[in-house]
């Protein structure tokens, strides 16, 4: 009985929340389908009286909107690219190859996540001009490339991987390069599926460095247009909450198929198995 | 095939820790030469040195005629089978055969035939498609050592490869190995820290210990002529009985040990490194070398009897494994070991007598290790 009880309690607690959370995601959805205005009456209405696609018509012909799509997928599907490469890269180095002051560079490297991005933001841009990358796409790219984190991730799951599997693979005839491709990649895939998508939807949702970096209207990324968006049109709620859904749909698409890899990488090295 | 050579090899680490001391011998074309010592003697780096994986510090390591120290290990053509298998996990039985093959860039019908005859020799034919994670712990070993000699290379380097499986399998796989080695005619250089392992296989034996060389020989000569007390206490299940003392000639040559007088032959006390031999000396006997008197004799008896060379200790426990009996007889202030055939035996605790055959006696250097007769 006492179980049973629990067993409700514990649950419905689980349900309230995940409905807490859940609800401003589908009131934002719901409200993007309504006519324009339909969301300010009183009391607001959960479920749109009509049904209308306009304003998503409205975003991708007059808004620009499809451009900003284009250039958020173009930045964020780059940058994780690029971040698999150099913090798989790195990580597997810091784990298993043997190298001159390894130990003193990753020391620096850990002590540097003490820094709050927001401090190396003016010297980033300085930096960035003085290579002639603003209001480019590498602009927006190459900061998130490689980070500490990242690099971090790789490594702690690297450790595990056997000395002797790299040194099969040598004596088979692998060069250092084939060894990585051929056996560390494939066993390092959950780790670099869980950085994948951490790099995705930090680079999808940034919002702070776009907005400094980029400044031609044709560049912005989605949460910026949708900013900008939201200061030209006060008004239209049910425009910027059309936005919204093409902004966080996406990402939310992709972290559900992922999901699965990513909790594997997540709990890797915790649990035997 | 090829012959290994090594010439003074050593191997010190950053630390200064000396890991290999100048290592020289030649593994011949075609031998199976075992390394054998205990943990931390230095054998599986000497391994990794001649793979290629393990800087040298000094010395010249030449594969067949060519010097390959500074060769990557992949330009050196050996196979290396490791321990804990180390399979590539992603990849099937087939691929981790083929792996070697492909980057070698062979054909890929020539790739197929070479797996077929390798998965034959090695019954795993019904295994190809399946990954490492479906294997048990033998039929990875098998896989392992497929992927070793379905390349064909010019040697073969097994670090402890048997030292994972349970000791049924291990007796399996361990003649599986030597059949292996006579149907390949392969140089093969074996790490083990089981002797027994090393006597079995290997053609001849290099017995390390801290880094040093102590003794290159064959198993039986090992066994027989220990080339010192390291090699002696080593080799052999139950190990040899050291008696340690001072030699003394009065009233006849025998060796002055703790409270006992342990009788010697006084030809071999006329010998000149024991002649001159002032300092402590131990004197080592095999189990099986020593043997049971006739119950009742009394060391007057013994004399009469014609075994002159025995000794009375206290039995302390009986140790059957079927077709052999080991006595622990407790004998001037320590436990020796004696092996002797199934046979009525006195309770623990009684008085024994145990002859001894004189010419089986070794001599060493108490304080040095060396062998002295």
């Amino acid at each position: 009985m006492k179980a049973r009880a629990s067993f409700w309690l514990v649950n419905g607690a689980l349900w309230l929340g995940a409905a807490a959370a859940l609800f401003p995601l589908l009131w934002m959805l719901s409200v993007s389908l309504m006519p324009s205005g339909a969301s300010s009456t009183y009391p607001p209405p959960l479920w749109p009286a009509a049904f209308t696609l306009d304003h998503y018509r409205d975003l991708f012909a007059a808004q620009h909107m499809g451009r900003y799509f284009l250039n958020s997928v173009i930045v964020a599907s780059s940058a994780t690219l690029l971040a698999l490469v150099f913090n798989g890269m790195a990580g597997y180095a810091f784990a298993k190859l043997r190298f001159r002051g390894r130990e003193a560079l990753y020391q620096l490297l850990l002590a540097g996540l003490l820094v709050p991005v927001q401090v190396t933001m003016i010297p980033l841009f300085g930096l960035l001009k003085w290579l002639g990358l603003v209001n480019t796409y590498a602009g927006a790219i190459i900061p998130g490339v490689a980070s500490i984190f990242g690099i971090f991730l790789v490594r702690q799951f690297a450790l595990s991987i056997p000395d002797e599997l790299l040194d099969a693979a040598r004596v088979d005839g692998a060069s250092e390069w084939r060894v990585f491709r051929s056996v560390v990649v494939p066993v390092l895939k959950p780790i670099l599926v869980t950085l994948a998508i951490f790099v995705f939807l930090a680079t999808w949702n940034d919002f702070m460095w776009p907005l400094i970096v980029l400044s031609d209207r044709d560049m912005l990324t989605l949460p910026v247009a949708l900013a900008s968006l939201a200061s030209e049109h006060v008004q239209d709620n049910e425009l910027m909450m059309a936005g919204a859904v093409v902004t966080v749909l996406p990402v939310l698409l992709l972290f559900l198929a992922l999901q699965r890899f990513y909790l594997r990488g997540i709990m890797a090295g915790s649990v035997k198995g | 095939m090829a012959l290994v050579r090594l010439e003074q090899v050593r191997k010190v680490y950053d630390s200064g820790q000396v890991a290999v001391a100048g290592a020289s011998f030649t593994v011949a074309d075609g031998e199976l030469v075992a390394l054998v010592g205990p943990s931390g003697c230095g054998k599986s780096t000497l391994l990794r040195m001649i793979a290629g994986l393990e800087g040298i510090t000094s010395g010249d390591l030449y594969i067949g005629d060519r010097r390959v120290n500074d060769d990557a290990p992949r330009d050196r053509d050996i196979a290396m089978v490791f321990q804990n298998y180390a399979l590539y996990p992603h990849m099937s039985v087939r691929d981790n055969l083929a792996f070697g093959l492909k980057l070698r860039g062979a054909s890929k019908a020539s790739i197929d035939e070479q797996v077929r005859a390798a998965a034959a020799t090695l019954e795993l034919g019904a295994l190809l498609d399946r990954k490492p994670r479906a294997l048990s712990g033998g039929q990875r070993q098998r896989v392992a050592l497929g992927r070793a000699l379905v390349r064909n290379p010019r040697v073969f380097l097994l670090d402890e490869p048997l030292s994972n499986l349970d000791a049924k399998l291990r007796l399996s796989m361990r003649s599986e190995i030597g059949r292996l080695h006579r149907s390949l005619r392969a140089t093969m250089l074996y790490v083990t820290h089981d002797q027994v392992e090393a006597m079995t296989l290997g053609q001849r034996i290099v017995v390390l210990n801290a880094g040093e060389i102590q003794q290159i020989d064959t198993p039986m000569q090992l066994y027989d002529e220990p080339a010192n007390l390291f090699v002696a206490g080593f080799i052999g299940s139950p190990a040899m009985n050291f008696f340690r003392g001072r030699l003394g000639t009065t009233p006849r040559s025998q060796l002055l040990c703790h409270d006992a007088v342990l009788p010697l032959p006084p030809e071999h006390l006329a010998r000149p490194a024991l002649r001159s031999a002032a300092n402590e000396i131990i004197v080592g006997l095999r189990p099986e070398d020593l043997g049971l008197c006739a119950p009742g004799t009394s060391a007057a008896s013994a004399t009469s009897g014609g075994d002159d060379y025995s000794f009375e200790g206290v039995l302390e426990s009986v140790e059957p494994v079927g077709n052999e009996i080991f006595l622990h007889v407790r004998y001037a202030g320590a436990e020796r070991i004696c092996r002797v055939p199934p046979q009525a035996l006195p309770e623990p605790g009684q008085a024994l007598r145990l002859r001894y055959t004189p010419a089986k006696l070794k001599y060493f250097d108490a304080s040095s290790g060396a062998r002295l007769a």
